[in-house]
């Protein structure tokens, strides 16, 4: 029953992972601009370079 | 086949209605500017941008300077605006204001393929941002700003760096809701065990460790997360005033120390849980509130505008456009009172210009042709014309406006202030008599429980926000029918409102149509040329009127110029004296039959123009409607020609006075409040400012001006008048919306505190209704008003 220490640490790190992500996706201002992202996905042309 | 049906296209690009088709590929354009655009996009393969959205375009019938952007060319300008250069690359971020749909993105994002020598350019278009990475060996900024400007995305570079506030909630919050969140789950989690504790289960030490997890990780909560909390109540201690969030603290932090209490002597669960549960759906209902509260005021600054208009330039001749599409470097043309609504030089004219809408002074300042003058300012002197340095600012006249009268007229946040301080003491009184009560009984646990329930779940704050955000959203709605109200008090007063005075010129009759004649010997061509160019200054409907009937003269210039205010105009040339006026203005008799204006030169009278009113449509409907409910009132400066008029088609239930001078209004509206009547004034700002000031609300009229006075408390759009039963009505509504969100948080505390009282309210559930109430509150606010716009068809 003991291992279950090692179970809470590996799982507090996994979700301390997680919250360091939000935090830094916050940061990088990801979640700024909800409309573009989804807009562009669906423009036709894909990958054309610039002249 | 009907002959009297004209076809009307809209164009491809921009979807106005073409008056001169110009056509290309079997499309339909409005002018050879929206066709270019089209042709270039065409030529790059980028037709998608018609696809996606209909008539995506931007107008481009307004030609642009060809030398506009020609500050760009010099380097120090250049190293101001850039963020990042470097031998090869620059990077900018350009403000574009015009964005409003998926095909501006698609555009912006694809001008690569339209000039060589852009790298990449990627759109935020939350905040209508466009990143920019040019080579600028290739490509200069110039060129680059006039590509975009092109193709109708002008942008708006301003020197003064101000990004503003135009997005964005505090960051910090939403990293302190994650890490409330984080903590709370994952206490939640390791608490398990102790949710379904039998003894047996759980070894002694295991559970120790949990227990100091748990306690580790409410830390961060306590600390960080609820540090709004802490700055909010100490501001309210300091400042001797009980704000709401000093039960919350003190909820939180009783919470604390009970579960330190229960893990280290009792050895029981802790209550962990349930206090970073309380700090995460509070700063999840804070963040809805803040949320609402910036999308009302971001409507308010950027969205809903001024109904007020300018005459702009185009091409030779002048045309009113609303305010907020004036841009820099357009040329504006402003009469005499009118209010100079964005920074802007003077490029012609004798300017006399009073900031006291601005800075309180009111002599008076002279301006020479080139020197700047700034918004808020008024014009005294004639007709003049500027040249536009900053677009408008909608955030900086709502402010000077709300600034200039803030202390006389608002009453209603008093009411709020008193009952949340004394909503405070009372929830914390009902806390420790609960306390008090079940420790007596011997139930000292029972009786901390009830306490800190008693202290979450009492939620004041629906009270508070119930009346901001429902008269915020109406003030939107409002907004956008055109009538613009200068802040929610305002609009809580309509329902107060016994007396209605209108003014008669102007405000019930048109400035356009008018039928005009001329009474007198026939003058000289020389004289007509002064009558006219003194008409010319004034934007009076009587002066537009006099102007329309002899528009084959051409005005000159006047030196002089004075506008009295109830009595005329008068100005001199070449040595002439010339007036236009009233018949008081001239101590003649006035004539009752009907609008006369007298003109002079040198002190002889040439002739009288006989004017004709023209009223608005349904004007008669209006009275009778809002006759039902109040008592109403006529005040006009003209002579009693209309009374007969007037009086058969509104009846005898509508009081008329004429021959009002400003100071007649101004004492009618005194003597109506002594009498006990709240009083809207509703007048055209131009010779009434002192009764709208006078009155309890004062509505200014606009139409295709700008006769903005500072002392009026909303600016209705002419074309909306008749809506005005329709607005009365509105504000009804909203007060019974408010009346029903009040009684929803009655209840919903009565409810709250009857089963927290009893200590049978577990705080974590007592912590979820928190948030659950705000966002009740805030749909049942925005709902009802929206309900309520939808069922009058506003």
């Amino acid at each position: 029953m003991n291992v279950i220490i090692l179970l809470l640490i590996c799982s507090l790190l996994v979700a301390a992972g997680f919250l360091f992500a939000f935090i830094w996706n916050v940061r990088d201002g990801q979640y700024e601009d909800s409309f573009s992202p989804a807009n562009r996905i669906l423009f036709d042309d894909t990958l054309d370079e610039p002249k | 086949m009907s002959t009297g049906v004209r076809h009307s296209t809209t164009c491809y690009h921009c979807g106005d209605t073409c008056v001169t088709q110009v056509l290309e590929n079997d499309k339909t354009f409005c002018c050879t500017g929206c066709r270019s655009v089209y042709n270039l996009l065409n030529q790059s393969g980028l037709c998608m941008y018609y696809d996606m959205n209909a008539h995506p375009g931007i107008t481009r019938a307004d030609p642009e300077r060809q030398d506009k952007f020609a500050y760009l060319d010099n380097p120090d300008i250049v190293r101001q605006l850039v963020q990042f250069s470097d031998a090869q690359q620059t990077h900018i971020t350009l403000y574009l204001p015009q964005i409003h749909c998926s095909s501006c993105l698609y555009l912006l994002e694809h001008l690569h393929k339209l000039q060589s020598g852009v790298v990449t350019s990627k759109i935020n278009f939350t905040r209508k941002e466009i990143f920019i990475v040019f080579n600028h060996g290739q490509v200069s900024l110039r060129r680059v700003v006039e590509l975009l400007t092109s193709l109708g995305y002008e942008p708006h570079i301003s020197l003064h760096s101000k990004t503003g506030n135009r997005q964005g909630i505090a960051r910090d919050k939403i990293y302190k809701v994650g890490v409330a969140g984080f903590c709370f789950a994952n206490i939640m989690l390791l608490s398990f065990p102790d949710y379904f504790s039998t003894n047996s289960y759980m070894e002694e030490n295991l559970r120790v460790l949990f227990q100091y997890l748990c306690l580790g990780l409410a830390l961060p909560v306590l600390f960080y997360s609820a540090t709004e909390f802490y700055v909010s109540a100490w501001g309210g201690i300091k400042n001797r005033y009980l704000n709401i969030d000093i039960p919350v603290v003190l909820a939180v932090w009783i919470t604390f120390a009970r579960s330190l209490y229960e893990m280290f002597w009792q050895h029981g669960p802790g209550y962990f849980d349930s206090m970073s549960g309380i700090i995460f759906f509070m700063l999840i209902g804070r963040i809805a509130q803040d949320k609402t509260h910036q999308y009302l005021s971001f409507e308010r600054d950027y969205t809903s505008f001024f109904p007020i208009a300018v005459n702009k330039l185009f091409g030779q001749s002048f045309k009113p456009v609303p305010v907020e599409q004036v841009k820099e470097g357009d040329v504006i043309q402003l009469f005499s009172n009118e209010l100079v609504p964005v920074d802007a030089m003077l490029s012609k004219g004798e300017a006399s210009i009073d900031y006291s809408f601005v800075s309180g002074e009111s002599v008076p300042v002279q301006k020479e042709v080139g020197e700047l003058i700034y918004a808020g300012g008024k014009q005294l002197g004639g007709r003049i014309e500027l040249l536009v340095v900053k677009p408008m600012e909608q955030s900086y006249l709502t402010n000077l406006w709300n600034k200039s009268n803030y202390t006389e007229k608002d009453t209603s946040n008093r009411f709020i202030d008193t009952l949340s301080k004394y909503f405070t003491v009372l929830i914390l009184g009902l806390g420790l008599s609960a306390l008090v009560y079940w420790a007596l009984r011997g139930q000292a646990g029972t009786g901390i429980h009830a306490l800190t329930t008693v202290l979450i779940v009492a939620c004041p704050c629906t009270l508070l926000l119930a009346s901001s955000f429902t008269y915020g959203n109406m003030i939107r709605i409002l907004a956008r029918n055109k009538l613009y109200i200068r802040h929610p008090g305002i609009l809580e007063k309509f329902n107060t409102v016994t007396a209605l005075v209108f003014d008669k010129t102007g405000t019930l009759t048109h400035n356009r149509d008018m039928q005009v004649s001329f009474v007198g010997p026939d003058p000289t061509p020389e004289q007509k040329r002064a009558i006219v160019s003194l008409a010319a200054q004034s934007k009076h409907p009587y002066s537009q009127a006099i102007l329309a009937y002899w528009h084959d003269v051409a005005p000159v210039r006047l030196q002089h110029f004075k506008d009295i205010v109830g009595k005329g105009l008068e100005a001199w040339h070449e040595d002439h004296y010339i007036k236009l006026g009233s018949a008081a203005f001239f101590n003649q008799p006035g004539l009752e039959r009907q609008s006369i204006v007298f003109a002079g030169i040198d002190n002889v009278v040439i002739g009288q123009f006989v004017l004709s009113n023209v009223y608005r449509d349904g004007f008669a409907r209006v009275f009778r409607s809002l006759g039902q409910k109040f008592k109403q009132y006529i005040l006009s400066g003209d002579t009693e020609s209309e009374k007969q008029f007037l009086q058969t088609t509104l009846g005898n239930g509508v009081a008329l006075n004429f021959n009002q001078r400003p100071d007649d209004k101004l004492a009618f509206i005194k003597g109506l409040q002594q009498g006990g009547e709240t009083v809207m004034m509703i007048g055209d700002g131009l010779n009434d400012a002192g009764a709208l000031k006078q009155s309890d609300i004062g509505i200014a009229v606009t139409e295709n001006n700008n006769n903005f006075t500072p002392a009026c408390d909303a600016i209705l759009e002419a074309g909306t008048f008749h809506k005005l039963p329709l607005y009365f009505r509105f504000a009804r509504y909203g007060k019974a919306v408010i009346v029903l969100s009040f009684t929803f948080s009655v209840i919903y505390n009565v409810i709250g505190l009857y089963f927290a009282l009893q200590g049978s309210l577990s705080p974590l559930v007592a912590a979820i209704l928190m948030p659950c109430s705000s966002i009740s509150i805030i749909t049942l606010t925005f709902g009802l008003s929206q309900l309520s716009a939808w069922r009058l068809k506003l």
